[in-house]
């Protein structure tokens, strides 16, 4: 028996906790088509035949934002058999509006009831028997964190998924039941049987997706009992169908949920006073984000990297298989693709995977424990005129360590423009390989002065801001923005296993997405360093990319360096930003270069005046960034279009900050050139994208007055 | 008409009107924020902005400007 199951509920309801424990570590993890929203299937532990499909958390079935249009669509489609709805006892009115909502649909749903000993602990009981009378499902208590409930609940839903379908039972009452049942009889014919209910109540809700499916002329008429009931009720047929879901909810909760008298401040209430303090927030959400940065980039997670890159790879595995191949009669060329090529990209995404595991699992206890929510709380207001949100200092901060797990730490963002922006623009903070680079300009260029490290982290963030504005203003790239209400959830202690399989989840979505855009990446620059175009082994300095690196120079000269070997270290960047060193080494005949290249200092003023290193250093720190980091971008993003978007976003801008930087500069040095005027256009075209009113609220507008 | 946006730090209120654009409206009115219902102002972020409020036995924030959209009278 081939069954499909749907989980919903709303957000920080057990909900992961509770597929988790229906489904073992059986799960599958991708992308809903077409969004980044992220779509999770499993198998039921008690019937392994048995399908589970993770909806998106959501509090309603509106069609507003994607993770409802996605569960409303599946729902809808008839894509699954049965539905458990998770409920959230503690929270029981506000969980229940989107119970009423998937009845309307006349699925089979079984309500699991979540969290229930925390109300008996309480002193409050939820009479089970006649919640469900009234409801008309059957509710099932468990106990997702201590995995309670669960085989009484599989076998209750498995029942539900073999009955046959029923009509919805009608939870209004008087003038809007009588409007409802109404329209039925208008639609009826003109849609779905089994959904005639649901489509009378969509109707009834001006719901802008009726439109597709209902054929105008029967709209039409449906529309004239909407209008009399409005005008009769003195509101919209929206809110009045809204406030009915609630009257019946109300009344629900009133005759099933009796509260023990005391009254006071929870253990939640207390935490909160301090860390939403006025004085305290801020120290405390420092605090917290020097531990996120110290364990993840500094100290657990940076030294495993090191030993990962350091130890196990250059040390061992590389020479080792260089030596065995050799050993075996290997061509040289192989031996070459195989260490140089292959094993050095599998060594970067490994490399990162200590971080990655350790920052991972910081996020899943700030998430599981309810501290996010709080984050987003305390510091919206800095971020979000700059199209970011709160939670956007998570990636910036992690950023300055390594983009990747910086990119990465986006996905704790809920709202899909912000996150997007956020994975758009934190590579623009300089990370850990960007260092060397520093210190080779302001040493070879500028005495070794301090003010050029500390003025590329302003520019970081000054680019940052700049572009979510500007990103913001995009208009559709992006999708829509919803609007920021945000439930504050209690805090509790997180459990151990979610946070290990979300750790274990992410983690392996990054090796595998961008794992293998890091591989192949590393590979071809491999070719292209290693080889000239009659494929014959060469050194960098007559390879492909060199010449390559002679036909982009032209493009540089504005910026003040159109010397072949700066254009070539600038394309070695994107394998990782810290090999535009060695890549100069090679290039001006050294054998290894210091961390901060000492050995090159005196060749690279002879290539570049101070001012053109500037543009250089600029254009070095927001382009594109390296390849792993363009991975995980991919990862955030969903798409190919879009990370290439971004990609050239990113090169666009890094372009335009180096040519103005160049050539105002020339002008105050008394030596203007006609690239002068290019510039102050770029730099106008910049500005304009930035200070435009952006076009999002009239289409907003628009939709709106053609909906109603 | 006094809205959300003006109620004070531990104020108690009852909505009256709830309006703004459909999605910002079916969304306050999905969390439990419609005509009559009973809401208190827990406290204003550290920044001064968002708010949170409690709403039918839990914490939700809203923005100022979204909060300016709930029309209140005292309860």
């Amino acid at each position: 028996m081939k069954k499909n199951i749907a989980l919903i509920g709303n957000p920080n309801s057990g909900k992961t906790t509770l597929f988790n424990a229906l489904t073992g570590g059986s799960q599958r993890v991708g992308n809903w088509p077409g969004v980044t929203v992220e779509k999770k299937e499993g198998r039921l532990r008690q019937a392994r035949e048995v399908t589970i499909t993770d909806l998106p958390g959501v509090y309603s079935l509106s069609p507003y934002t994607p993770e409802e249009e996605i569960s409303r669509r599946f729902l809808a489609e008839g894509n699954a058999d049965a539905v458990i709805n998770v409920v959230d006892a503690t929270n029981l009115e506000r969980n229940l509006i989107l119970t009423l909502q998937i009845l309307e649909m006349g699925l089979p749903v079984t309500v699991a009831l979540n969290m229930s000993d925390v109300v008996e602990k309480r002193g409050d009981t939820i009479d089970m028997k006649k919640l469900s009378e009234r409801l008309g499902c059957p509710v099932v208590k468990v106990s997702a964190l201590k995995r309670e409930g669960m085989g009484e609940l599989a076998a209750t839903v498995l029942e539900q998924a073999s009955s046959c379908p029923r009509p919805p039972k009608n939870l209004f009452r008087g003038e809007l039941s009588k409007a409802i049942s109404e329209i039925s009889g208008l639609l009826d014919g003109h849609v779905e049987k089994k959904l005639l209910y649901w489509y009378s109540v969509k109707v009834m809700e001006h719901d802008p997706h009726v439109r597709k499916t209902v054929p105008s002329s029967v709209l039409e008429r449906a529309s004239e009992t909407v209008r009399r009931l409005e005008e009769d009720l003195d509101d919209d047929g929206e809110a009045i169908v809204a406030a009915a879901r609630y009257e019946f909810v109300d009344s629900v909760v009133k005759g099933i949920y009796y509260r023990s008298k005391k009254d006071g401040k929870s253990v939640s209430d207390r935490i909160d006073e301090a860390v939403t303090n006025r004085w305290l927030a801020i120290p405390i959400f420092a605090a917290v984000m020097f531990i996120v940065y110290y364990l993840s980039v500094t100290s657990v997670g940076g030294y495993m990297t090191d030993w990962v890159n350091g130890t196990v790879f250059e040390e061992n595995v590389l020479p080792r298989t260089a030596e065995w191949l050799a050993g075996m009669g290997v061509e040289d060329w192989l031996v070459s693709l195989t260490v140089d090529g292959i094993i050095t990209g599998v060594g970067a995404v490994l490399g990162f995977l200590p971080q990655l595991l350790v920052l991972f699992l910081l996020l899943a206890l700030l998430e599981d424990s309810g501290y996010m929510a709080r984050i987003a709380f305390v510091m919206d207001r800095i971020l979000r005129r700059f199209g970011l949100s709160g939670k956007s200092f998570i990636p910036i901060i992690v950023g300055t360590g390594c983009a990747v797990p910086g990119i990465m730490a986006s996905r704790t963002i809920e709202d899909e423009r912000d996150r997007k922006i956020t994975a758009m623009t934190t590579s623009f903070m300089p990370c850990s390989a960007k260092l060397p680079v520093i210190a080779l300009i302001s040493g070879a260029l500028f005495g070794g002065s301090a003010w050029i490290a500390v003025s590329v982290y302003f520019i970081g963030v000054f680019s940052i801001l700049v572009s979510g504005v500007i990103l913001k203003k995009i208009r559709g790239a992006l999708g829509k923005a919803s609007p920021f209400v945000m439930e504050l959830p209690d805090y509790h202690m997180p459990s151990v296993r979610n946070v290990l399989l979300s750790m274990a989840d992410r983690t392996w979505h990054f090796v595998k997405k961008a794992g293998t855009i890091i591989v192949v990446a590393s590979g071809l620059i491999w070719l292209l360093t290693s080889y000239d175009w009659g494929l014959n082994s060469v050194d960098a300095g007559s390879s492909m990319l060199a010449s390559i690196g002679n036909a982009l120079s032209p493009v540089f000269s504005p910026l003040g360096w159109g010397d072949w070997r700066a254009v070539v270290g600038t394309l070695s960047g994107l394998v990782a930003k810290e090999n535009i060193l060695s890549t100069f080494g090679i290039l001006f005949g050294m054998e290894a270069v210091a961390e901060d290249g000492v050995e090159i200092w005196t060749y690279m003023a002879v290539i570049m005046t101070p001012l053109a290193g500037l543009s250089f250093l600029l254009f070095n720190m927001l382009c594109a960034p390296c390849f792993a980091a363009m991975g995980a971008m991919r990862r955030e993003l969903g798409s190919w279009k879009e990370t290439a978007f971004a990609v050239g976003y990113q090169c666009a801008f890094a372009y335009v900050v180096a040519l103005a930087v160049y050539q105002f500069g020339l002008v105050v040095q008394g030596t203007p050139s006609l690239w002068f005027i290019p510039a102050v256009i770029l730099v106008a075209v910049a500005g304009y994208l930035f200070l435009r009113s952006p076009r999002d609220k009239e289409e907003d507008e628009i939709l709106t007055e053609a909906v109603l | 008409m006094r809205t959300l946006k003006d109620a004070e730090e531990g104020e108690r209120v009852k909505v009256i009107s709830v309006s703004g654009d459909r999605t910002l409206r079916r969304r306050l009115m999905d969390m439990g924020i419609l005509k009559g219902s009973d809401i208190q102002v827990v406290r204003v972020a550290p920044l001064g902005d968002p708010v949170e409020f409690l709403v039918r036995g839990y914490k939700l924030s809203l923005r100022k400007k979204d909060a300016e959209m709930v029309g209140i009278e005292a309860l």
